[in-house]
């Protein structure tokens, strides 16, 4: 028997050739000449809805414009100067959700301005130039503690950084860049982006990280706030929704985890896959994850979704990549146990008072599960001083907490879509308010 | 189905598209395939006395773009053909001999002695041709050596040579004008006193169509350094169509046979063309850019369209646009129009509103929603949001009725022309009757 065809969970399902063109990069860069042809489409439009649509609002007609002028770099650094994150976005934001979904080519024809790949063009060249456009303001003295690398640290202590402050970011994982580097599929962010990123934007100066220390566990919160003018709390969610399945074994994985230890693994053939995989979730993790398990040789994927496909929270986009990769969508079913030969799902229906259960059966078989069905604040070591809500640290309109030296943003605090973007431009914005704190 | 037939000043070719003096018409080769691909005529690459010139040997072109590098506009410093007079002549005789239907016209320049012309003419006269074009347009090079536009720029020189080239020869002669002059009617005038059987305009621009900024020189670069040339292409078709007015109405002029140039790419700039009074038509940029193919979409158009309005042949709808040229004074200033958006073809970009907020007449609103509506308070229907909607027919002009109070003046539009002649506020305006 090929090992492609295998049952179990086991590695080497195809070529390492394979393996290596399928996990390249899913969205190739655009050319110059791509780019400019791209960028000709704009409308250049009053008060562009397109930037209103972008959590860090970034003034998408003025980039396009510099790069038809033949200035990519002027370009990139009008979207960095908002969004200091602004290479990764390009790669990872559902654009078609929120800025090419604004695009009056959108209403017009169905077919807006490619975004998302000419901000990728401007900030690539920029990038590979390794020019850093931003410098920092006089020292001021102050130092401030940011917890976790991820989007929403790094953004925070940019702009920190660029204020004249010092900052102290440190990050439970082994690297930094939190999501970027351990919750994006790989095709995704090819050449090890992440970091390359978390690189380039610590040439501003004035930043240092940590990694491998814990809230909670290797110091606490009352500690930093001892030591430090302020804190920003940007740690992510480290829980996962539980499913509450009975007969769970180890076929049952997480789908934060898979695609962490898939970004991470340095040779993709001793990376175990099950022939028959079945994700549960509806949102763009559960694509990623799907997605990976057919690259890497799952002969069947399939997602299971409790509701319908219009329900998901994966973007459509993401939906038909899913589709285009070889994995099948299947809706309104809910796993009720784990069984021998696979997973138990229960066929569902909306009714009067929400999802409910058909009481039909059937079983996808099943040689690994992944869950994906959510991430949860675990909050850490017992601290109870920062006021929650919905599970999540409460913040206001300037990522201020309870506390008033604390300010938190990202996926940790309330309020905001669970994005990379919107996690930046909550970093900024608290960035912003503890500035204006620390020079009062 | 339309006739496409031309008879220009007695040269007959089965469509009014001619090739013309340019790279594409510079040898047999080209023209053979100009002619199998269907065009009605060429004007052979200007001919000059032995020894032939030579061109530079760095590039001869610089080009303005539009979206996706679009060819707008080239600019070129080309001088006349390179190649001995005797293998010219012989390839022409050669292909006029072979392509009896299609029109053969010699384009020509040779300094300003009445031998040199008297000499060259007889010499093209043997070859078949079916006329001449006396090139008095070319602004770079040629022109520097008393040839092309630096006649083309002196009245009296046109009339002069014109009238020697008439005594010389029986094939009929076309002057070509040069648009780097201030008013065209002049040279128009001279070419007509001295028995020029027809005009064809514009030549090229005099140009620099772009700077290095690293080399600090203009493009086309040779060795660090730029000449300016001579610019054409769909960018100078709006100088080339008020040429051809200019002539077509000025009462001295107006019986002169135009062949229409500048910028012709499609069908319908032909058929613009001709409604200003050009006979036919020549045609260069469109096919360096596109290849000699595009003659069959012309040809097709021109046809389609000729049907669908019900004319027969070409002269049908010669000139009919040239009465609607006027002067400013006489436009009717009782014609109010106020701009209307079609709000279901709104696409919500805003340019109307950038464009008259800041740069007109604040005459367009905008709401917190996206919604932009024109106020006739302050529309003055200037056009300007017209033309920057990139929706086509999404904004429109519409004719307030007699009767009607204009919002913007408070006053009644009154159903009769009133133009500039008759205002009040016209230091000179003559008393109605």
């Amino acid at each position: 028997m090929s090992e492609s065809r295998q049952n179990g969970i086991v590695a080497g399902r195809i070529s390492p050739a394979s393996l290596s063109e399928n996990f390249s990069d899913a969205y190739p860069p655009l050319s110059a000449h791509e780019a400019l042809v791209a960028a000709d489409r704009c409308y250049f439009c009053y008060d562009a809805p397109c930037i209103a649509a972008c959590p860090t609002e970034i003034d998408i007609p003025l980039f396009i414009r510099q790069i038809q002028a033949g200035s990519p770099e002027g370009a990139a650094k009008t979207i960095l100067a908002q969004n200091i994150l602004g290479g990764m976005c390009a790669r990872v934001c559902p654009t078609e959700t929120l800025c090419e979904e604004a695009c009056v080519r959108e209403a017009a024809e169905g077919q807006p301005v490619d975004i998302g790949a000419l901000q990728r063009f401007a900030t690539d060249t920029l990038m590979e130039k390794g020019d850093h456009p931003f410098t920092r303001a006089e020292p001021t003295g102050k130092i401030v503690a940011v917890v976790g690398a991820g989007p929403a640290g790094l953004a925070c202590a940019h702009r920190l950084a660029m204020h004249g402050h010092n900052v102290v970011v440190v990050d439970a994982r082994k690297k930094p860049g939190g999501l970027n580097e351990y919750g994006i599929a790989s095709y995704k962010t090819v050449d090890d982006f992440a970091q390359a990123e978390v690189e380039w934007l610590l040439k501003i100066g004035g930043i240092r990280i940590e990694t491998g220390s814990e809230l909670g566990k290797d110091f606490t919160l009352g500690e930093i706030r001892e030591d430090y003018d302020a804190v920003f709390l940007g740690m992510g969610l480290s829980g996962v929704n539980d499913l509450g399945l009975e007969g769970v074994d180890d076929r049952v994985n997480d789908a934060v985890d898979f695609i962490a230890t898939l970004r991470q693994a340095k040779d993709l053939a001793t990376l175990p896959i099950g022939r028959r995989v079945v994700v549960i979730g509806g949102g763009m993790t559960a694509v990623d994850a799907a997605v990976q398990s057919k690259l890497l040789g799952a002969e069947d994927v399939t997602i299971v979704y409790r509701r319908g496909q219009d329900r998901m929270s994966a973007s459509d986009v993401e939906q038909d990549h899913a589709t285009s990769s070889g994995v099948r969508i299947k809706c309104y079913a809910m796993p009720r146990q784990a069984v021998a030969s696979g997973v138990e799902f229960e066929y569902t229906e909306e009714g009067p008072d929400g999802l409910r259960g058909t009481g039909e059966t059937f079983v996808l078989e099943a040689d690994q599960v992944f869950c994906a069905i959510g991430q949860t604040y675990e909050g850490w070591g017992g601290q109870t001083t920062l006021e929650l809500e919905r599970g999540k640290i409460r913040v206001d309109l300037e990522g201020r907490t309870s506390l008033p030296d604390v300010w938190a943003g990202g996926d940790c605090a309330l309020g905001g879509d669970d994005l990379t973007v919107t996690a930046v431009a909550e970093g900024r914005d608290a960035a912003e308010s503890i500035n204006r704190a620390l020079m009062r | 189905m339309a006739d496409l037939s031309s008879n220009f000043v007695g040269i007959k070719s089965p469509n009014p598209f001619w090739l013309a003096s340019a790279p594409p018409t510079d040898k047999e080769y080209n023209v053979r395939r100009a002619f199998d691909a269907g065009w009605g005529g060429v004007v052979w690459k200007t001919l000059g006395l032995d020894p032939h010139i030579v061109n530079v040997n760095g590039p001869r072109y610089g080009v303005v773009y539009g979206p996706d590098r679009k060819v707008i506009g080239i600019n070129n410093i080309e001088l006349i053909t390179d190649r001995p007079l005797d293998v010219n002549l012989e390839e022409i005789k050669r292909v006029k001999r072979d392509y009896p239907d299609r029109a053969m016209v010699v384009s020509l320049m040779v300094p300003c002695e009445q031998v040199c012309w008297t000499e060259i003419l007889a010499k093209v006269e043997d070859t078949g041709a079916d006329g001449v074009e006396l090139n008095f347009g070319c602004p770079h090079g040629m022109s520097e050596r008393g040839m092309g536009a630096s006649v083309g720029q002196v009245p009296e020189y046109i009339q002069m040579v014109t009238e020697w080239c008439k005594a010389a020869t029986k094939m009929p002669v076309i002057v070509k004008l040069t648009p780097n002059i201030s008013d065209i009617r002049y040279p128009a005038r001279a070419a007509m006193a001295g028995g020029a059987d027809a005009v064809s305009l514009i030549n090229t621009v005099s140009s620099i169509t772009s700077v290095n900024l690293d080399l600090m020189a203009p493009e086309p670069t040779i060795d660090g350094k730029g000449s300016h040339g001579g610019y054409c292409g769909p960018a100078v078709k709006p100088i080339a169509l008020n040429m051809i007015a200019e002539i077509g109405r000025d009462p001295e002029t107006a019986s002169l046979p135009i062949s229409g140039i500048g910028g012709i790419t499609t069908w319908r700039d032909a058929a613009e063309f001709i409604a200003l009074g050009a006979g036919n038509v020549q045609v260069c940029t469109a096919a360096m850019v596109y290849g000699f193919k595009i003659v069959e979409e012309m040809k097709a158009g021109l046809s389609d369209w000729m049907d669908e309005k019900g004319y027969q042949s070409i002269s049908d709808f010669k000139g009919l646009a040239v009465s609607n040229v006027t002067d400013w004074q006489y436009l009717n200033l009782n014609y109010v129009t106020k701009a209307r958006i079609d709000q279901d073809a709104c696409i919500k970009c805003g340019r109307c509103y950038a464009a008259c907020e800041d740069t007109s007449h604040q005459a367009i609103s905008m709401s917190a929603d996206r919604t932009f509506e024109v106020i006739d308070e302050e529309c003055v229907a200037c056009n300007l949001c017209v033309n920057v909607c990139p929706v086509e027919n999404c904004i429109t002009m519409e004719k307030l009725s007699p009767g009607v109070v204009d919002l913007r003046t408070g006053e009644t539009v009154a159903p009769d022309h009133g133009d500039w002649t008759t205002h009040p506020n016209n230091p000179t305006a003559v008393a109605a009757e």
